[in-house]
């Protein structure tokens, strides 16, 4: 099975239950290089996924939480080859892992190679929020060869035909973010929002998983039903910030 | 030349065909390798109307009108070419000044920020956010929103705002808001990185009025169109006033839009020797200057894969410069690929060298350049001295009253003691 394939399965497994399956986003080396590993750990035993960050330097897409917990892990020292060295010497989670990261800190890594090293590493796939599909044919070709999933974003203003395209060549899950502004602003989830996920989820192949925003259990209740995962990450980033456990504020979102 | 760009003579010469041909920006937006549209999947659509937009007025007669009316009536073109026979006497060189500093707002900023405001009105847009360094670009789009009635946001790093302080003042009286930025570098590219991201939670009525030829497509070739007009006026006004053309023409290069401006319609005339100038900052290592083009290599930052000042990590390194203006790690992809093509040259004079050009010429030409231009002043003055006799142009992108409490901190600090 390829780690795409793998990625795709979890996700839709814990969705058929009923329960949105849990994305768990943090960003490596935050709050500290350290404790990288522990806080994996952590994470991972209350997630279904892991979304791991790669930290860069205009991360433009971001709210002021991962500006931040960016800023803090570069001045760690922290680097894609870090990160990679890291997950490859350690007790890794079952549960998938995906990078996410700017285009430049993997362009500079060089494709071909990036492949090979993250699968290694035993990631399944990328998240890239300033590679839209369009310009993502090189990356998605090199990830392909190794079974490796580039992960697309969809959106409340992605039209009709373009939610389409993008849908019917993704693999792993479809990432749907909920709102349009950068992450970690707290959303209601006004039934707009839930007629467009479920838009998105008639025309992917592949689990959909909602994203921005997501900081509680009333949220996780009301996307229920409408997609097979919730992405978390400002709130899980604040979280660790505050040297609170990962794995009980995870567990808190469940709905049972 | 820089190491990291290299070119068969083929395949500049390809370059340089394809660019002279209309080719470029190509259907994906690209100059050659450069360039495209590299935006969080949100401002995908914003885009593509901004494109669609673009196209179906821009080159309009009726867009046209109303655009050089503003031009001719409000910002005062065309601005003039004046002779610097005092420069030209101690440069030994036959001087010429393209004179943007008489633009409206002082700078040639102002030529690309009323195009974009008129563009936006016809688009439908209800707000205007901008960035701004050296506070030109937000000068000039508070100016021109004010004229058009547009609420304006312009997005200012706080390190910006204090070594540009008159500016500031001028943005919030001419009805703007200015909103400092503390993330990042706090310097230019922070305050892209927060337009952006202002842009992307209100990407349907919200109007990004991007100040330099750089961010994803279309910004490089909107922006090249709305300044091409200083290059067109100073060609147009050479062969008038010589009978010919100028032997160099030279343009200081941060994001590169005065530049852009200034070489376009320059381009095809290959016996002109077109010479950009960045910021050399302090030294040659990387932290040290803003020099992109000189010691940068590819990447993808805001929107654009160009030439950048980046670690081996791929993550963005800060620059320095005496010159806010110039004081951006990226540069646009035009310009990447005329140096590609080895069609323009591209060089930088250090923050003391542009210091004792803007001196030399407030003192023999009664004209107070912007830093930014001082750093064009230096090339061209190193040119002279290798070209005695000939004539060149220089584009004097900006006046320099804005840099007043820099000039307080160093050249007037220094000759009180």
């Amino acid at each position: 099975m390829t780690p795409a394939k793998k990625l795709a399965d979890v996700i839709r497994r814990v969705g058929d239950t009923g329960e949105p399956a849990l994305v768990a986003f943090m960003t490596a080396g935050f709050p500290s290089a350290s404790k990288f590993r522990e806080h994996l750990t952590a994470v991972a035993s209350a997630a279904d996924v892991i979304e791991i960050g790669v930290p860069f330097t205009d991360p433009m897409a971001d709210g002021m939480t991962i500006q931040r917990s960016s800023q803090a892990a570069l001045k760690q020292g922290v680097s894609l080859q870090w990160i990679l060295k890291e997950l490859g010497a350690m007790q890794r989670p079952a549960a998938p892992l995906v990078l996410m990261s700017y285009l430049n800190p993997l362009l500079q890594y060089g494709y071909e190679k990036l492949a090979e090293d993250a699968f290694k590493a035993g990631v399944c796939g990328f998240i890239v929020p300033d590679l839209p599909f369009d310009e993502g044919t090189e990356f998605r070709a090199a990830l392909a060869v190794k079974g490796l999933s580039l992960i697309q974003m969809v959106t409340p203003v992605t039209t009709p035909e373009r939610l389409a395209q993008i849908c019917s060549a993704s693999d792993g899950f479809v990432y749907a973010v909920t709102m349009t502004g950068t992450t970690g602003k707290s959303v209601t989830v006004p039934d707009t929002v839930l007629s467009y996920l479920d838009r998105v989820t008639a025309a992917s192949p592949v689990p959909v998983c909602a994203g921005f925003g997501i900081r509680s259990r009333e949220q996780v209740e009301k996307l229920k039903g409408h997609v097979a995962g919730v992405v978390v990450g400002s709130a899980l980033v604040e979280v660790l910030e505050r040297g609170e456990d990962p794995a009980l504020w995870l567990s808190q979102l469940r709905t049972r | 030349m820089n190491a990291h760009v290299r070119f068969t003579a083929t395949e500049q010469r390809a370059l340089l065909d394809a660019e002279l041909a209309g080719q470029f920006p190509d259907a994906r937006g690209r100059f050659g390798p450069y360039g495209g549209r590299y935006v969080p999947e949100t401002l995908i659509p914003a885009l593509e109307r901004l494109e669609a937009g673009m196209r179906e007025h821009l080159h309009r007669e009726d867009f046209q009108r109303e655009y050089t009316d503003q031009l001719r009536h409000w910002v005062g073109r065309p601005t003039a070419l004046s002779h610097a026979p005092r420069l030209s006497a101690a440069w030994g060189a036959e001087v010429w000044f393209k004179r943007e500093d008489l633009a409206h707002t002082g700078a040639h900023k102002i030529n690309n920020a009323v195009g974009q405001a008129l563009l936006a009105k016809r688009l439908g847009a209800k707000r205007i956010v901008a960035e701004t360094g050296a506070g030109q670009h937000g000068v000039a789009s508070a100016a021109a929103c004010a004229r058009l009635g547009l609420p304006c946001v312009v997005y200012m790093g706080a390190i910006d705002m204090e070594r540009q302080a008159p500016n500031v003042g001028r943005m919030r009286l001419l009805g703007a808001e200015v909103v400092p930025v503390t993330g990042g570098d706090q310097t230019l590219r922070a305050a892209i990185d927060e337009a952006l991201r202002d842009w992307v939670s209100d990407p349907s009525s919200t109007f990004y009025l991007l100040g330099s030829a750089v961010g994803p497509h279309p910004y490089p070739y909107l922006v090249r169109e709305l300044q091409a007009v200083i290059g067109r006026e100073a060609r147009a006004q050479c062969i008038e006033r010589h009978g010919a053309l100028p032997d160099a023409i030279f343009a200081c290069v941060g994001g590169g839009s005065n530049s852009i401006g200034m070489f376009h319609a320059f381009v095809p005339d290959e016996q002109v020797e077109i010479i950009g100038v960045e910021a050399g900052g302090r030294g040659v290592k990387l932290g040290e200057n803003a020099a992109s083009l000189s010691y940068g290599w590819p990447g993808v930052l805001q929107g654009c894969y160009s030439l950048l000042l980046q670690d081996e990590n791929g993550q963005i390194h800060e620059t320095d410069s005496i010159s806010a203006g110039l004081d951006y790690p990226g540069v646009g992809p035009e310009h990447a690929l005329l140096l590609a093509a080895g069609r323009v040259k591209y060089e930088s004079a250090t923050d003391s060298e542009a210091l004792a050009a803007l001196q030399e010429c407030s003192r023999l030409e009664g004209i107070l350049p912007a830093l930014e231009t001082a750093h064009a002043l230096h090339g061209a003055k190193r040119w002279a001295a290798l070209n005695p006799g000939k004539r060149l142009v220089v584009c004097m992108s900006g006046r320099g009253d804005k840099d007043m409490p820099t000039l307080q901190r160093t050249i007037l600090a220094e000759s009180r003691s």
